[in-house]
């Protein structure tokens, strides 16, 4: 007999998690079901709404014949996206029509961003304003965003006051010194320098960060000296390294490190190093994967173990396996190579983009390969992408086409299955990477297609 | 049987393995879901084929049948003839000298290129690594996975030692999001140090041998439960085994059973319900036969309960351990013990239950990956966990409810083991309980407990098992119950060892809320 539930979510990352809430809140029996361990762990651990509006025309006309891959024909332009925005909700009505914040509404974002402020509680900032921060990141860019961690918020470059930036030898992807530069080339309304300090050079070359927050966690001594005593000591000679425009010298109010602080004890590790400092300590987001999504994970499954909501996460849904008048009544799960039905009222698919692999492609064409929903797109394949790879590239629109129910819906708008719901990455429509749009997303459509779900369960 | 490989080994591995991949393949057809792919990369792990291709030279043939342990009887109920044709050797008598690393690793058979190729380095599975988050000595599943792969391929570049630090807890399988089989990587590095570059006769190759074979010193010191439980715990022997064995004096043995599970069954004449619709074959793997028979016996009380036809065919370690040690000889010679018996009683109609999570992770993902023994993705496509069977196929919240609960009310602090997690179990026991009166049931959190099977039994790696346990520790004195539960027999140890607690199996407490 199937494993049964009022609604079965597919997915494990922020849209799953959102879904799943919301579908709960709305008292049915939820179960969440994930291929594997959450892809929050590679998030950076911002949440973003909409940080900028790109242009869908081309400033230079497509041209028209074969494609110009490999060839200096005569490329297309496109011009800058608009932003960043100070206001995401200001924004929304200038995205193209079948973008998902149209199809569910400002609204549904909204609450979408009010619903995770509830989940985040004290770990995130940002939810007493509709208005974009400014957050620096790994790079040295700063990234308009709705919500941040409250590791984060000293950090922020609407901040005036003068901010030092530590880095590591051994963290080659991440230079201090690069990144102080790129922040005052992008015009930043404070002084700030960048020191590389010896401390990460303890460990092995290649520690993992989950390696040097646990030392900080648990105050390791590293040569005799506990951790955090230590990285206090590498960082005190460099305080008053900034120098302003007339040459002065500024002792610094802000201490800037990789996100690697701590894990559990995050906000213990930051104090002390506050204190010992004389500064305020801020966490800068890295790359995948990083220690802000891995505490974003915990404290969202965390919340759905909370919320009553089941979880499993180890085997992939592979299929439908039984549907009748348009709707599905079980599907496939593959454990270890044998699969068994799971059963439920409604579905919702939260099961990512082409990267999250919740979109399946090969030349001849996108899929989505639980459900066999349709994804729209061209059928030649050099109509995939644009000259420009900075352009409106058709293919980061792919992904499946829902109502304003957040049902799927076939080449015609039809709805493809009654009880099936999508939300997130494998949504189409938005073009997350260039909007900064991914997390608002999310949370819109997760919210939307929860809430769904669980009223299509209930009749 | 046995098979041959030594006249053709490329015709050879067509007979049981389909040319591309077809362990996932032939499953979905039964779904009758039109063949969707399981949003995994076509070059990740199912679509592996098996590598460790059977030697030919070193293992000894049907003639070690013989020596089977004479507790392997008890299912004349289920069928006649279950006796072994092969059997193995126990792996005591094994000369380390006698097989040739040759014809262990013939070359060109061992393709784990795509594998390789999936990898684009985002480097979860580092972080998900709960050895490297403590251990400055060791680089992590990445480069142990892929990156070791791609510079031994050339036949100048040893095996970093480090690969021995992996605990194989499998973390990295489950944090992967592009189906890298970083654990079949591992255990086949591992297996290529061991032979090649593994001193025969260090201590720490001998002591590694003898954890890895828990069950031949099980089965001997069964022989005798209570000196053995009393000698091998004795303080000075404790002493000597840290000082010339390299086993911590801090562990405590786990104690013996004084009437083995195989015992019990034999004495009360095997199976008490005959169904041929209903059938299961119990693996119980050592440590419930041995050690916690009272965990065999709740598994064949509550599936009696639940009408079916317990079978419980001969079979010896299911290979974790050695997977573990890097000694693969012995896990295949034990595997074609296991492969054949079980595979006999899929034949008749049962499905493969273990109560160990590690045995059935063994049963299902190790051993088509490392083997190729005729039936053995047949064996892994019908081993189930004992909890997981029973949520598939019977109404067990239906028939906890009709029970009513427990009569007192009893809290569990719960730790789900590494391996349960690859195979999507972690929170079974949670959900299965935490809706029966009278039971508190809290998870204790993703860590691992950091035994991780015998890397906690060596002495270079206690402290590090410890630094890794502490947070389990943590979180079970914080939860309200003072019993731990978990499925795992080391996990179990480590949580008695770290808290002091009393640790049940959850086939144990279904027992009670089902006879409520």
């Amino acid at each position: 007999m199937a494993i049964n539930s009022d609604v079965l979510v597919i997915g494990g990352g922020l849209a799953a998690v959102t879904a799943a809430v919301s579908a709960s809140r709305e008292g049915a029996d939820v179960r969440l079901v994930s291929h594997k361990a959450s892809t929050l762990r590679q998030a950076s651990g911002l949440i973003d709404a909409l940080g900028y509006v790109p242009a869908t025309e081309p400033a230079k006309p497509l041209r028209d014949g074969p494609p110009t891959a490999g060839r200096e024909l005569d490329p297309d332009e496109w011009p800058d996206p608009e932003g960043p925005l100070a206001d995401p909700f200001e924004g929304l009505d200038r995205l193209p029509e079948s973008h998902p914040y149209r199809v569910v509404g400002g609204d549904a974002l909204r609450e979408g961003l009010t619903l995770f402020d509830d989940l985040a509680g004290d770990a995130y900032r940002g939810g007493h304003t509709d208005r974009n921060a400014l957050v620096p990141t790994f790079g040295g860019a700063v990234k308009p965003t709705a919500r941040y961690p409250a590791a984060a918020e000293a950090g922020l470059a609407s901040d005036d006051r003068p901010m030092l930036v530590v880095g590591f030898r051994s963290l080659t992807e991440y230079d201090a010194r690069a990144f102080a530069g790129r922040l005052e080339a992008a015009g930043v309304p404070f002084d700030v320098a960048g020191a590389e300090v010896e401390f990460a050079e303890a460990f092995r070359a290649d520690a993992k960060i989950t390696r040097l927050a646990k030392a900080l966690d648990h105050d390791e001594a590293i040569d005799g000296v506990p951790a955090r005593e230590a990285l206090a000591k590498a960082v005190a000679p460099h305080l008053h390294d900034v120098v302003d425009e007339k040459g002065g010298v500024d002792r610094v109010e802000r201490v800037g490190f990789p996100a690697f602080l701590g894990d559990d004890r995050g906000e213990e590790v930051r104090d002390e190093l506050a204190d010992r400092l004389g500064a305020d300590v801020f966490e800068i987001p890295m790359g995948p994967p990083s220690l802000p999504g891995l505490r974003l994970e915990d404290q969202l499954f965390d919340a759905l173990d909370a919320e009553g909501v089941r979880f499993e996460t180890g085997n992939p849904v592979v299929g439908v396996e039984s549907a009748t008048d348009g709707r599905v009544e079980t599907v496939a799960v593959d454990r270890k190579g044998r699969t068994a039905p799971y059963g439920a009222d409604a579905f919702v698919l939260a099961t990512g983009g082409l990267v999250g692999k919740g979109l399946d492609s090969d030349r001849e064409g996108v899929r989505e390969p639980v459900f066999d929903l349709h994804v729209d797109q061209p059928d030649d394949r050099y109509e995939w992408f644009v000259d420009d790879a900075f352009g409106d590239q058709p293919y980061a629109r792919f992904g499946v086409r829902p109502d304003e129910r957040c049902r799927p819906t076939d080449g015609d708008g039809a709805v493809q299955y009654e009880n099936v719901f999508a939300a997130g990455g494998v949504v189409g429509g938005a073009d997350a990477a260039r909007e900064k749009s991914a997390s608002g997303v999310s949370l819109a459509t997760g919210l939307v297609a929860g809430r769904q779900a669980a009223t299509e369960a209930s009749q | 049987m046995t098979r041959h490989t030594e006249d053709d080994d490329a015709g050879d591995s067509n007979e049981t393995t389909e040319p591309s991949g077809g362990r996932a393949d032939g499953d979905r057809g039964g779904c009758g879901c039109g063949g969707p792919a399981p949003g995994v990369p076509d070059a990740g792990r199912d679509e592996q084929p098996p590598v460790f291709l059977p030697d030919g030279g070193g293992v000894p043939e049907g003639d070690a049948a013989g020596d089977r342990a004479a507790t392997d009887g008890g299912v004349e109920s289920a069928s006649a003839g279950t006796e072994s044709a092969t059997g193995g050797t126990d792996s005591a008598e094994l000369d380390p000298d006698a097989y040739d690393p040759v014809d262990v690793f013939p070359g060109g058979d061992l393709d784990l290129r795509e594998g390789a190729d999936s990898c684009y380095k985002c480097t979860s599975c580092d972080t998900s690594c709960p050895v490297a988050e403590v251990d400055d000595e060791f680089p992590g599943p990445k480069f142990q996975g892929p990156e070791q792969w791609r510079l031994k391929r050339k036949d100048d570049h040893d095996i970093d030692e480090s690969i021995t630090s992996c605990s194989n807890c499998m973390r990295c399988d489950d944090a992967c999001p592009s189906s890298v089989p970083l654990s079949q990587m591992h255990n086949e590095a591992r297996g290529q140090f061991v032979e090649r570059q593994m001193e025969k006769f260090s201590v720490k190759y001998v002591r590694n041998r003898i954890l890895a074979n828990y069950r031949t010193s099980a089965s001997l010191a069964s022989m005798f439960p209570r000196t053995a439980s009393f000698a091998m715990n004795f303080g000075p022997a404790r002493w000597a085994m840290e000082k010339v064995m390299g086993i911590p004096k801090e562990r405590d043995f786990p104690e013996f059973a004084t009437e083995t599970f195989r015992e019990w069954w034999k004495a009360r004449g095997g199976a008490q319900v005959e169904n041929p619709d209903k059938r299961v074959a119990y693996f119980h793997g050592c440590y419930s036969n041995y050690n916690t028979p009272e965990v065999g016996k709740a598994m064949v009380r509550v599936y009696e309960h639940f009408g079916y036809e317990v079978m419980v065919p001969p079979q010896k370690c299911s290979g974790t351990p050695m997977f573990a040690n890097g000694m693969l000889e012995d896990a295949r010679r034990h595997a074609e013990t296991n492969v054949e018996n079980l595979v006999e009683a899929i034949g008749e109609g049962a499905d493969v239950i273990a109560s160990c999570t590690s045995c059935s992770m063994s049963l299902r993902q190790e051993y088509p990956e490392l083997f190729d023994l005729h039936g053995i993705e047949d064996l892994a496509e019908h081993t189930f966990e004992a909890l997981e069977y029973l949520r598939i196929h019977e109404d067990l919240e239906g028939e906890l409810d009709a029970a009513g609960g427990l009569d007192d009310e009893r809290a569990f602090a719960y730790h789900a083991p590494c391996h349960a997690r690859n195979q999507g179990l972690s929170r079974q026991a949670v959900e299965t309980f935490r809706d029966v009166d009278g039971v508190t049931m809290e998870d204790v959190g993703d860590s691992c407990s950091g035994i991780s099977g015998t890397y906690g039994w060596k002495e270079e790696k206690y402290e590090k098992s410890m630094e890794i346990g502490a947070e389990m520790f943590d979180h079970m004195e914080d939860a309200e119950g003072e019993v731990g539960m978990t499925e795992c027999p080391t996990c179990a140890m480590q949580m008695e060892h770290g808290t002091g607690y009393e640790i049940e199996h959850p086939l144990q407490l279904l027992e009670d809320a089902l006879s409520a």
